[in-house]
């Protein structure tokens, strides 16, 4: 059921940036990472969460951003007014919206790094297009999402 | 004159974006594929196909002696309930390693399509359900099938001991003593070798199963040397990528171009079907329809997530020689949901176009069956397809078709290595 609950709700997630698969619509099958040529600024790697408790940021180890293999990323993670967040309860979901089908693995926040870097393992993209990853977020300055468009 | 001869090529260049020119048998082919279509083109080809590294779980995988010893173990119909099944009996060698038959013979006959070997070693997950994480873990589940070789892990001890003693050992190390072990004991199905496998101590189970393990690291030690051959389709790729002038073994036909074309672009298989291997690894609902023939309840990844987490042998395991951190496949696979629901493996297209039937169980006997198939997107039998229709002529599965054949190669194994030691070419 929880993970039910999850899909149902990356999707209502996704469906709130449905105005992105226009502008990401012509970079299905490219090989990229945040393509910094597409013009929405919905696909960049810094973003305030949904309710602008947090600005969040994500750093894959590996870029651009390979199909088919594990990779590690970072997450930092702001309070909105600028102050390292450490200790937090950080859950990872995504999917491809155009797809109808989550992310191919599970992956999940490990550990933190300290000044706000948190190590997230088991990410993977089995393919290229659109991806959708969201980051729900709890701690002392309250609970929060932050999503994130890759054009891979 | 000239010009209202010219006039119309041009037209069709317009139109479909593809024309060839021949001079004597050398074709040149002047289709225009942009630098985002020929880095796709680059992904698909085996230039893209990573080199093998080391396999954590299976020390002995790049072992010489180890391959050789599986290279026997995989063709010796000793390794069965009945003397008469081998792995070669379905993953036939001259026939890429499967057999075209929709459900495997064994001893009994399977549920499944017999999958083709070459280039497993390169997956994630073994068998259409991936319910394994290894090839030697693959390779250990048919061999105690009651279907399929119908033995059991104390006779394949036996019979190691028996006929293989020495190079085993010199591999890994010495056998256990086998004197007070029964012919036929072990865990599967049969209940007489169930019961006898019970009255074992757990430091004699233990014993007989890392033999048993040991078989399975063998025999994928042989399998990993099993490679996909480089196609037509490869060599073109190479042309087009270094502008060498094409040849008739590294060029397409017009139809084979536009089936390229499709495939990479508005029939979509790329998605799916994507990399050097042509297949992402992953599980999908396709929403291919039930046998034709009544067989038990499958549910697909959702079971066989369930056994590979559990598995005992997988990479976790105490048979495994991995550590724990070697396994983050295993470590963050999706374990639940409905999307896992009637999801089978993507397959390799490579040689595809050589091996009907198709699909799990052997449901499409034609590749434009097919295409007919995922153009059609019907419904799931159950759990819910990741299909949506596409419109494709018969012109373009036919084209899809011609493409498809294109990715045929003989596949590359070690001189000696299609047959047992000592067999007669």
């Amino acid at each position: 059921m929880d993970s039910l609950r999850a899909t149902r709700s990356w999707r209502r997630v996704t469906a709130r940036s449905a105005f992105a698969i226009a502008l990401l619509s012509g970079l299905v099958m490219g090989c990229g990472h945040f393509r910094t040529d597409a013009p929405s600024p919905d696909i960049q790697t810094v973003k305030a969460s949904a309710h602008n408790l947090y600005r969040a940021s994500v750093r894959p180890d590996v870029t651009p951003i390979p199909v088919q293999r594990l990779q590690q990323w970072t997450l930092h993670l702001d309070t909105i007014d600028g102050q390292p967040v450490d200790t937090a309860t950080i859950t990872m979901d995504g999917g491809m919206p155009q797809h109808g089908h989550g992310l191919p693995t599970s992956p999940r926040v490990t550990r933190a790094l300290g000044n706000g870097d948190h190590l997230v393992e088991g990410v993977k993209f089995n393919m290229g297009g659109w991806w959708v990853v969201r980051f729900a977020i709890s701690s002392s300055a309250g609970t929060d999402t932050v999503t994130f468009n890759l054009g891979l | 004159m000239t010009r209202s001869l010219i006039a119309p090529a041009v037209v069709v260049v317009a139109l479909t974006g593809i024309a060839t020119v021949s001079i004597g048998n050398v074709r040149r082919s002047t289709v225009t594929w942009t630098p985002a279509e020929l880095a796709t083109l680059r992904s698909l080809s085996l230039r893209s196909l990573e080199p093998l590294g080391a396999d954590a779980s299976n020390r002995y995988a790049n072992d010489p002696e180890a391959a050789a010893l599986g290279r026997d173990l995989f063709f010796d119909t000793r390794l069965s309930g009945n003397g008469k099944v081998s792995c070669a009996t379905c993953h036939v060698a001259t026939q890429d390693f499967q057999d075209s038959k929709p459900l495997a013979d064994g001893v009994g006959r399977t549920a499944r399509r017999t999958m083709p070997i070459a280039g497993t070693a390169h997956s994630p997950w073994l068998f259409w359900d991936g319910r394994t994480d290894s090839q030697w873990a693959q390779a250990l589940g048919p061999l105690e099938s009651a279907v399929e070789h119908g033995g059991t892990r104390a006779q394949y001890a036996h019979v190691v001991a028996e006929q293989y003693r020495e190079r085993y050992e010199a591999v890994f190390g010495r056998l256990p003593n086998l004197t007070s072990i029964p012919r036929h004991a072990g865990p599967g199905a049969d209940s007489v070798a169930r019961v006898a496998w019970g009255r074992l101590s757990t430091e004699a189970q233990e014993q007989i199963s890392r033999v048993y393990a040991n078989i399975g690291k063998a025999i994928a030690a042989y399998e990993r040397r099993i490679e996909p051959g480089v196609s037509r389709f490869d060599r073109y790729v190479d042309a087009e990528l270094t502008g060498a002038r094409h040849t008739p073994e590294n060029t397409l036909t017009t139809d084979e171009e536009s089936g390229l074309r499709l495939f990479i672009g508005r029939a979509r298989c790329a998605t799916c079907h994507n990399g050097a291997r042509l297949t992402d690894d992953h599980f999908h609902n396709t929403g291919v329809p039930l046998p034709a023939v009544t067989l038990p309840a499958d549910s697909g990844r959702t079971v066989g997530v369930r056994q590979v987490v559990s598995g005992e042998f997988n990479c976790t395991s105490r048979y495994s020689d991995a550590k724990p951190e070697d396994c983050e496949e295993l470590q963050f696979a999706v374990t639940s949901g409905p999307e896992l629901v009637r999801a089978y493996k993507t397959p390799s297209l490579r040689n595809v176009a050589n091996r009907a039937p198709y699909m799990h169980a052997g449901q499409i006997a034609s590749l434009d069956g097919v295409l007919a198939h995922y153009a059609a997107a019907p419904a799931a039998p159950f759990g819910r397809s990741e299909l949506v229709p596409v419109r494709l002529s018969p012109n373009e599965r036919r084209q899809l078709v011609a493409f498809l054949g294109t990715l045929s190669a003989p596949i590359t194994v070690p001189p000696g290595y299609d047959k047992a030691a000592g067999t007669r070419p």
